[in-house]
């Protein structure tokens, strides 16, 4: 086990005074700093605080919320919402798994992808919609999907 | 002179950045400064500005970009109001015929200063119910008749008073923001634009039953929200409004955050309550209820957003003045989400009692391209899909519930002719399958039992006694779980059922959609008289299902073609049709 991984975990842990409450709230520091709930980052946690392995990976795999697979430098999460799927967002979904060549959950060989379905975004008003990290795009076509992963390959080639 | 952008999830979605950097380009060299505000809950216009001069008049402009933003600016600078992006009176007529208490702050008040929450007013409740105390907030509350707003309409009053009831010297106040509706986002709105609304009404709650903590249990998917709630929350430590002996009242409280992890069920109080504790969400059997034992085994009391963002405005006007709105049991106003194919989708907070078909057709300007309504979905996964002739249907939860829908938290999805009933219902249980928590076999296996029929029948492969098993499926699940989510997780197959059972036969019987959207029961062809041959759709196609010569009609493989509609997007000719059958 990286020292360096567990130490960073402990100094996550530390802040809570109740780990065992806040577990949900140490995961969700843990998936910002791994990336995803890693079989060694539970490792760590049972490790510093003697939570059971097994109620930890219970909460994780739970809650949507958490990972237990690697993602993309861009996560793509398709919004899976009622709005959405009126106006057509199954064809966002299409799209992606068409364009990208994986499965919903996946990432692309060269882990500049991954994407997934996720309940609501609460961007109604603009669906269907997805977003790419932080950023909703909204009124989506199958083109300008297209169109939006082409400029983000784009970007990627010119660094 | 003040600049208001709309600077919510859905203003920066739209591109509100952009109109910042025009507004900004223009004003950098004056002595105005853009303000942010959250959204006024005209979604269907984002991004918006709204002027106010120093008379006070207000002046909206919507679908702005960063160029026009620029034209806006220096013509409002000049001392005229550009008539470019101004609002049209029917789409002002959206804001007029509301009546806004809950919202009342949204796209107003600049959500990260409590300065400007403070100069409106705010916090003047808090400070009334320090006076008041516990039974007269109650009393209060008790005479407004107001009802949960997160969905089941729960009277208020009860559950602050029986928390009160619960002796413990530890006790907590807990909001649930796990919006976790697909297609409500009110909660969002009002916890980005107005955030010491909610926490206000938290407070008052905390005198009223006894508390010293509250907890906001906010769904990690609106990092916006919780951003600025937690702003709000060091705003007020900063001005001594939070901590110990308030105001030298006596009164201790604090806050914390919790966001959710995506769970539906935790919307359900004693799995919200099993999540704050760091675990899996799932409910329990009641009692004790969490007004007796709910978070660390102590009296805790849940309310849904909404209803907190009622509580200043009632403590402050009176109970009565409340209850003066609405109808005989419920009182007071109520917040929609409008979405799916309305015109004028966005955020409407109406008196109870209004007809679903004022706010859709009066308030919302109808359905897109002026096509037939079909249906509204009301009250999401727990809720169900009211038809066209029944929109008269007053809005209070009795007359909600007598249609097989809910009240729900207040989403509200309408659906044209051209979607398929079916699909919906389908769409409805996947969600609830995977959001069941798996602790009642009921649910757990009844609705993967009824998606799988309904997968079935969407697919072409229904037979005739599905539409039995499913209602049978229903009911087993209805009497068998032990939670809301169980109970309410037939209701959208059962409506649609109910009101559109000819569409599940045409599925079953003739494999057809009606609505031509179920992908296995539809084909694309090319109306050879209308097409010109300009091959621009064998361009466009994914699959390369389309073929010809040139200048001549063109020709759809329907073996390869995966009906993605790319082609009819992108014909000028309106050559390309889709059939209800498989050819």
């Amino acid at each position: 086990m990286s020292c360096e991984l567990k130490s960073k975990i402990k100094s996550i842990v530390e802040k809570y005074s109740n780990p065992s409450e806040s577990l949900i709230a140490v995961l969700q520091e843990v998936q910002a700093l791994v990336g995803y709930i890693s079989e060694e980052s539970v490792k760590c946690i049972t490790e510093i605080t003697g939570i059971a392995s097994s109620r930890i990976l219970g909460v994780a795999s739970f809650y949507a919320g958490f990972r237990l697979k690697p993602i993309g430098k861009y996560r793509i999460m398709v919004c899976m919402g009622t709005a959405c799927h009126v106006n057509g967002g199954e064809r966002v979904a299409d799209t992606l798994r068409r364009v990208l060549g994986i499965e919903a959950g996946d990432i692309t060989e060269d882990g500049l992808f991954s994407w997934e379905e996720v309940a609501c975004l609460g961007c109604c008003s603009i669906s269907p919609a997805m977003m790419i990290n932080d950023t909703a795009y909204g009124k989506l076509t199958s083109e300008k999907v297209v169109e939006i992963l082409e400029s983000i390959k784009e970007q990627e080639a010119q660094k | 002179m003040r600049f208001l952008l709309g600077y919510g999830s859905c203003g920066i979605a739209s591109g509100a950045d952009f109109v910042l950097e025009g507004l900004n380009e223009v004003l950098k060299s004056t002595e105005y400064s853009v303000e942010k505000v959250g959204c006024n809950g005209l979604c269907f216009a984002e991004p918006i500005v709204e002027i106010i001069d120093d008379n006070g008049n207000s002046t909206l402009y919507g679908r702005l970009d960063k160029e026009s933003a620029k034209v806006l600016a220096e013509g409002v600078l000049k001392g005229e109001m550009p008539e470019g992006n101004k609002f049209t009176d029917a789409e002002l007529n959206f804001l007029n015929s509301q009546k806004r208490i809950v919202l009342s702050g949204c796209g107003k008040v600049n959500p990260e200063s409590i300065d400007s929450y403070i100069s409106m007013g705010g916090y003047n409740a808090f400070r009334k119910a320090l006076e008041m105390g516990s039974d007269k907030i109650i009393e209060e509350i008790k005479a407004s008749g107001l009802r949960g707003r997160g969905g089941a309409g729960f009277p208020t009053h009860f559950k602050w008073q029986s928390a009160k009831n619960s002796q413990s010297d530890e006790k907590y106040v807990v909001c649930n923001a796990d919006e976790g509706d697909p297609g409500a986002f009110m909660d969002r709105a009002v916890l980005e634009g107005d955030p010491h609304r909610v926490l206000e009404g938290m407070m008052i709650a905390g005198i009223a039953i006894g508390a010293k903590m509250g907890i906001i249990y906010v769904r990690a998917e609106y990092p916006l929200a919780v951003k600025r709630l937690q702003l709000a929350i060091n705003e007020l430590r900063e001005k001594k409004l939070l901590g110990k002996n308030i105001l030298n009242s006596g009164f201790d409280f604090d806050f914390s955050i919790m966001m959710g992890a995506g769970a539906f069920v935790c919307g359900e109080e004693t799995a919200l309550l099993a999540s704050l504790g760091g675990n899996r969400g799932m409910p329990v059997t009641k009692p004790p209820f969490p007004a007796q034992k709910g978070f660390r085994k102590q009296p805790t009391n849940i309310n849904n957003v909404e209803t907190f963002a009622n509580v200043s405005w009632i403590i402050e006007n009176g109970g009565s003045s409340f209850a003066e709105m609405g109808t005989e049991n419920s009182k007071g106003t109520k917040v929609f989400a409008l979405a799916g194919r309305v015109k004028r989708g966005g955020l409407v907070e109406v008196p109870m009692g209004i007809t679903i078909e004022k706010i859709v057709f009066d308030i919302c300007g109808g359905i897109i391209d002026d096509a037939d309504v079909k249906a509204v979905q009301m009250g999401g996964p727990s809720g169900g899909c009211i038809p066209k002739d029944m929109l008269s249907t007053p809005i209070d939860y009795e007359s909600i519930a007598k249609t097989g829908a809910i009240m729900g938290s207040g989403g509200m999805v309408v659906m044209d002719e051209n979607t398929c009933m079916v699909d919906m219902a389908k769409f409805f249980m996947d969600f609830t399958s995977k959001e069941s928590c798996g602790k009642c076999v009921p649910c757990r296996i009844g609705t993967t039992r009824m998606l799988e029929i309904l997968e079935r029948i969407v697919d072409g492969k229904g037979t005739e006694g599905d539409i039995d098993t499913l209602m049978e499926l229903a009911e087993s699940i209805k009497t068998g779980a032990l939670c809301g989510l169980g109970n309410s997780a037939p209701n959208p197959v059962l409506t649609t059922i109910k009101y559109f059972k000819d569409e599940y036969l045409a599925h079953i019987n003739e494999k057809k959609c009606p609505a031509k959207k179920c992908t296995s029961l539809i084909s694309y062809t090319i109306d050879e008289e209308l097409c010109k041959g300009c091959s621009l759709c064998s361009r466009k196609c994914p699959n390369n299902a389309i073929s010809g010569e040139i200048k001549k009609p063109f020709s759809i493989n329907s073996e390869l073609c995966i009906r993605c509609g790319q082609c009819i997007a992108t014909c000028k000719f309106g050559a390309i049709k889709i059939e209800s059958g498989v050819k």
